[in-house]
């Protein structure tokens, strides 16, 4: 293994003294455990900053994970609700926006208290209604509004729980302590309740119990997370809105980054002249691609929405700083892969006469465009991931609508992310870490797409 | 290096009887130069050549390594303005017409004067790709038979068709070396070029391969007129009619092949061509 | 909305011009396409530029200059106007009185002696009713002059299609009779290319000169306000001005070298966890490593690159800095839940593949035969790399140390989640600090006013931000390269 070998040839030390050389000899034999001990201290510091490394590496995923896989489950009760008609559309005309406008809570309301018809009075009326969530009302409605002819009937819906007894059967609230603080209140004993958590009450603790006996609960896959957009109840809370300000940002990122990105690869690798102004260009975009990317949010920010008076929070605007962001990643890339095809075969196709553009945009971007789509998706992936600069530019608003076009108002994943991740209530810790996972999720995608795109093209000349 | 070019160009005046500056002039030229001085930055590479090219003919260009014989090859079709650094002075002439005016468009240039290379380099396209790019690009064709027949009679007069007429879809640069430079030569004529310049167009290739590219060259002769620039004496005096000996960025001299090769005015022509160096 | 039909229409004349002109190419050359300086393809493209690119541009320069025109339209109908007992009375019963803090038997409204705040809410109110989303209680006047914003807008709109269509085909048109077999269209079509390809190189210098002039422009607004002296050498960093120059509070104080502390302590302990892991991982994996090891754990490394930040600033908040806390509490030290090293610790774990892969690139550029030449000697693989390959690795290393520095400074999201918000001048690790990009944060996130300090103030830390990354930059990659040609 170690190239390391103390000179033990009796012939070789032809020094003039041989007893000198024999104390030598000695000496270097009394150093080697020694240098040996210190040669695998030195290896055992590589290999342990390594398994540092990675530790933090899978510190990291098993704290996200584990703080977020149960975001994908939803616990819902099964509720029999009567939806009259005379509540719903009275004048009978099932018109879908009067369906849309009408109150299904009263519906879901009565339904909870038929679970309970031991619970009178107005506290314990109130502590029924609220182990449900708002929400109810949205799914209800989205039923109704598929199928009209559902009003006047008696149907059986599971509708999600509030986010406190969802958290506690996912177990990552223990019920004792918000019960406890409530009985130390009321005993005067000074009490605190572990932040972001709301009181439940003792009624409340014991009205879950039934309802988990009674087999009426049950955790399913929680579909709202992907379909819904912000909210403030946690169990309505979705990332469809945060993913679709990605992909509108992301849509203008590219369009417009990938060609100004090419053709700037290009003119500068191809035809650009060597002299001053040029090497101002290079040295210019390998500085750009280390300026902090919330840099880029302030240029963003007094350009585009003070001098230019766009929108704040658009897409559109998201996608242009991103743009002026990622586009020294992609011309670097294109420039490395335009480089890497051989002049020969520019000298063929010039030979036969074809112009200079010809040539580039017949043989050499053709042969060039694997390596500059995979510098384009590690661009993308960054722009993906970034969050300083978009909060520059208002991308931080809470937006429930799903926004419909790069101009409305949006948000995107990752600060997404980062306003759920201020939210203190346990359910928005489980969907920060859950949004995260998908984050995540979408990057490996685009990286080992990069990776394919490389190992598939890849060409040795 | 610098101090080398400045004895050189002393012995350059020390031998009054090179031809430099003086034209070879030949009766029926396709391609003439008069004059002609190319550098490379500040580095003189040809040194007030003048020559004419015979047309129907093959003119071979010999001489030491950098010599300046493939830079001169060169210039006949501006491939040189691709390097940045390159100047060409002096007259250039195809048919009687200036190449290097403002007005020639390169591209039209160089459709009439081909170019085959040292290193055969195809497209990393299909074979038929690959002898249809040039067609296409010139606009040669207007139907897909039209332009299937060009393909053939070009591999064909390459010599090419009979090993890759059942796979043209293949890709070119799979072929052997030997195949890959004629299916270069294939692409080259099927832009019907009226001159063909090949940079030492075998260096790269075995013996075998070899002789079949010069025999095609003596056989294109008759439609086209050709300049072969070679390091191997041997088929200079194989495949050309004419040969002309650079030496240093200077035209030493250039006539008919056998007699520059049985019977040289020059010494320098003698010392190379017996091999006292080179 | 209505600029995208515009667009769609003058697409759909090029997609024609295209047609025609490749048409006409193949007419004049009457059968013979050889006649033809350039394809007929390349005509086509040449009369579809001419038509697309001067009504293009038309449009580019309209569409930003005609709202703000109908609006100066607007205004002088009002101001022409206003002066009506009529339109008084009605502007003086709704909610716009108050805006405009109208006296009450005020007969005029002077608009040039508006506040900029009013005026500005004058426009907005007028461009809300135009697009009928204001909301209630306003006046009748005020409908009158949004419609006739509406109407300038209307009639310009139509103008405006009706320029694009006639610059189009007037292009489009002058460009086919141009059309001949002699022309040479490639030419040109290619002059076209390159010119955008041209116009694309610039946009990275466009992009620099943007920071740079925003930067200073707002900077120097701040600077006229607080004096440069202060920001830079002052102790104290409170930004909280008032709100409205009537409320009372506090002015506000801006030294901001508490901030600058901060974010050199955070960076600090961030390169004391990115050094040594990254450096000796580095080492580890260039020198002793099996192929097969560097191929599995190289790709994990760089995943660490490429997590986003909020994540890392998430698990910095969710896990590191209560771990921290515990641990502190466990041995009786006070640690702040919020404190410079959980944030530090953070950072230094994403900057660990930035430092790994630049001192790896690094490290492999050394010649083999240095290494050769101690081997040859006896030295052990460790004393090869200790006294041979990382002297000689040295300046490449350090260039790579000072990029990663730069990244830790600029680092946001982080420190955001992670890092205090108050500032505090201390070097003890434990307790909570700020930095400058969490206060670039603080100060613009969330409604501002553009003139207040309060939000200069962080252009003018982002000016400083950019400034020492900028240097730190040049520095590092001037080093590099040095370092790269040496062995080149």
């Amino acid at each position: 293994m170690t190239e390391s070998t103390a000179p033990t040839d009796p012939r070789s030390p032809s020094g003039p003294s041989s007893g000198s050389t024999a104390s030598a000899k000695e000496k270097m034999q009394a150093s080697l455990a020694r240098r040996y001990a210190a040669e695998k201290r030195f290896q055992a510091y590589g290999i342990g900053a390594i398994i540092l490394a990675l530790a933090m590496l899978v510190t990291l995923f098993v704290t996200i994970i584990g703080s977020g896989y149960t975001a994908f489950v939803q616990y819902t009760v099964r509720l029999d609700v009567t939806l009259y008609p005379q509540d719903i559309d009275p004048q009978g005309t099932r018109d879908p926006e009067v369906l849309a406008r009408a109150d299904y809570q009263g519906a879901i309301n009565d339904a909870m208290y038929s679970l309970f018809p031991d619970a009178s009075g107005r506290s314990a009326r109130r502590d029924v209604r609220a182990l449900v969530s708002p929400g109810a009302n949205f799914v209800i409605r989205d039923m109704v509004l598929d199928d009209p002819t559902l009003v006047g009937q008696r149907i059986s819906v599971y509708v999600p729980l509030a986010t406190e007894f969802d958290q506690i059967l996912k177990g990552n609230i223990d019920p004792a302590v918000t019960m406890r603080t409530i009985r130390e209140a009321s005993t005067g004993i000074p009490w605190s309740l572990p932040p972001g958590e709301r009181l439940i009450s003792e009624n409340q603790g014991r009205y879950l119990q039934q309802l988990v006996r009674q087999g009426e609960v049950e955790g399913s896959f929680n579909r709202w997370f992907f379909t819904n957009g912000d909210s403030r109840q946690p169990e309505l809370a979705g990332i469809w809105g945060a993913a679709v300000g990605s992909f509108f940002t992301l849509l203008v990122t590219l369009a417009l980054s990938f060609p100004i990105g090419v053709a700037a690869a290009v003119y500068l690798e191809e035809f650009a002249p060597k002299n001053r102004w040029t090497d101002v260009i290079e040295v210019n975009i390998n500085n750009l691609a280390a300026v902090p990317s919330i840099v880029f949010g302030l240029l963003g920010l007094a350009v585009f929405l003070q001098f230019f008076g766009m929108p704040r929070s658009a897409p559109v605007v998201g996608g242009l700083v991103l743009t002026l962001m990622t586009l020294p990643t992609i011309i670097i890339a294109s420039r490395a892969a335009l480089k890497s095809v051989p002049p020969s075969i520019r000298e063929a196709a010039l030979g036969v006469g074809a112009s200079k553009l010809q040539t580039i945009f017949h043989h050499v971007l053709p042969l060039a465009m694997p390596g500059m789509l995979t510098g384009t998706i590690i661009g993308m992936a960054q722009a993906l991931g970034e969050t300083a600069p978009l909060l520059m530019i208002g991308m931080v608003a809470f937006v429930v609508d799903i926004p419909a076009t790069p101009m409305d108002p949006s948000t995107v994943l990752p600060v997404q992310i980062f306003l759920w991740s201020d939210s203190p209530e346990r359910g928005f810790t489980e969907r920060t870490s859950a949004a995260i996972m998908c984050l995540l999720g979408f990057l490996i995608l685009m990286n080992a797409a990069a990776v394919l795109l490389r190992k598939r093209f890849e060409r040795k000349w | 290096m610098k101090d080398e070019q400045h004895s050189e160009s002393a012995q350059e005046h020390a031998y009054p009887e090179t031809t430099a500056g003086k034209p070879t002039v030949e009766d029926n030229a396709k391609v003439s130069a008069r004059g002609a001085n190319v550098y490379y930055g500040e580095k003189q590479a040809i040194k007030n050549v003048s020559l004419d090219v015979g047309a129907h003919e093959v003119t071979a260009f010999i001489g030491p390594s950098g010599c300046g014989k493939s830079t001169f090859l060169r210039a006949l079709n501006r491939m040189n303005d691709t390097i940045d650094i390159c100047r060409v002075t002096g007259d250039f002439r195809l048919d009687g017409e200036d190449i290097y005016d403002r007005k020639v468009d390169v591209v039209q240039l160089r459709a009439r004067v081909g170019m085959v290379f040292q290193k055969p380099n195809p497209f990393p396209k299909s074979i038929f790709e690959n002898v249809a790019y040039g067609p296409r690009i010139h606009g040669l064709v207007a139907h897909k038979s039209e332009l299937d027949e060009i393909v053939h009679t070009s591999l064909e007069r390459a010599g090419l068709l009979g090993e890759v007429k059942d796979r043209l879809d293949t890709p070119g640069t799979g072929l052997s070396g030997g195949q890959q430079q004629r299916l270069c030569i294939a692409r080259a004529i099927a832009v019907s070029p009226e001159v063909i310049l090949m940079d030492e167009p075998c260096s790269a290739l075995d013996p075998i391969a070899t002789a079949k590219i010069e025999e095609l060259i003596d056989e294109l002769r008759e439609n086209y007129t050709i300049v072969i620039v070679t390091h191997s004496m041997q088929q200079a005096a194989r495949v050309s009619q004419r040969t002309a000996f650079f030496h240093l960025g200077n035209l030493v001299e250039m006539g008919d092949t056998e007699t520059i090769f049985t019977n040289p005015e020059h010494k320098l022509t003698q010392g190379y061509i017996t091999g006292r160096f080179g | 909305m209505e600029t995208l039909y515009v667009i769609a229409a003058i697409l759909g004349l090029t997609l024609i011009s295209f047609a025609m002109g490749r048409q006409r190419a193949v007419a004049r050359s009457e059968g013979q396409p050889r006649a033809l300086h350039s394809l007929p393809n390349y005509h086509g493209h040449f009369v579809a530029l001419w038509c697309a690119v001067p009504a293009l541009i038309l449009l580019v320069i309209w569409v930003p200059l005609e709202p703000m025109l109908a609006m100066s339209a607007a205004l002088d109908y009002f101001q022409a106007h206003i002066a009506d007992p009529a339109h008084m009375e009605s502007v003086r019963q709704s909610k716009l009185a108050l805006l405009l803090s109208l006296e009450p038997n005020a007969t005029t409204i002077d608009l040039s002696a508006l506040r900029a705040d009013q005026y500005n809410l004058l426009q907005t109110e007028i461009r809300n009713m135009a697009a009928g989303t204001a909301s209630t209680g306003h006046a009748a006047f005020m409908q009158e002059v949004a419609d006739y914003y509406q109407g300038y807008r209307d009639t310009s709109f139509l103008l405006m299609v009706a320029a694009c269509v006639a610059v189009a085909g007037a292009g489009a048109g002058v460009a086919w009779r141009w059309i001949a077999p002699e022309m040479r269209a490639r030419n040109r079509v290619e002059q076209a290319v390159t010119a955008f390809m041209i116009l694309c190189s610039t946009v990275a210098i466009l992009t620099t000169l943007g920071i740079v002039l925003s930067l200073l422009f707002e900077a120097i607004r701040f600077f006229a306000q607080i004096p440069l002296t202060e920001f830079l050498f002052g102790l104290h960093w409170s930004p909280q001005t008032a709100i409205r120059a009537d409320q009372v509070g506090s002015t506000g104080s801006f030294g901001a070298v508490p901030l600058f502390a901060g974010t050199l302590l955070i960076s600090f302990i961030a390169m004391c966890v990115a050094v040594p892991i990254g450096l000796l991982s580095a080492i580890y994996m260039a020198e002793y490593a099996h192929s097969k090891v560097r191929a599995v754990v190289k790709p994990l490394l760089e995943i660490l690159a490429g997590i986003p930040t909020v994540v890392y600033g998430f698990f910095a908040a969710l896990t590191v800095a209560p771990f921290f806390r515990d641990v502190g509490e466990s041995i009786g030290l006070d640690v702040s839940s919020e404190s410079a090293l959980a944030a530090g610790m953070v950072m230094g774990i994403m900057i660990i593949p930035f430092v790994s892969s630049l001192s790896d690139d690094v490290i492999t550029a050394v010649p083999q035969s240095m290494r050769e030449g101690s081997y040859g000697l006896g030295a052990t693989k460790s004393e090869t790399v200790r006294r041979v390959i990382l002297p000689a690795a040295l300046p490449g290393i350090v260039g790579g140390i000072l990029l990663a520095v730069s990244r830790a400074i600029g680092e946001t999201m982080i420190v955001v989640m992670a890092a205090g918000l108050g500032s505090n001048l201390t070097a003890n690790p434990l307790e909570a600090v700020t930095t400058v990009t969490v206060q670039i944060v603080t100060l613009l996130v969330g409604d501002q006013e553009f003139d207040s300090p309060k939000t200069l103030a962080a252009f003018a830390l982002g000016l400083v931000l950019f400034i020492m990354t900028l240097c730190l930059n040049i520095i590092a990659l001037h080093v590099v390269r040095k370092y790269r040609e040496q062995y080149d």
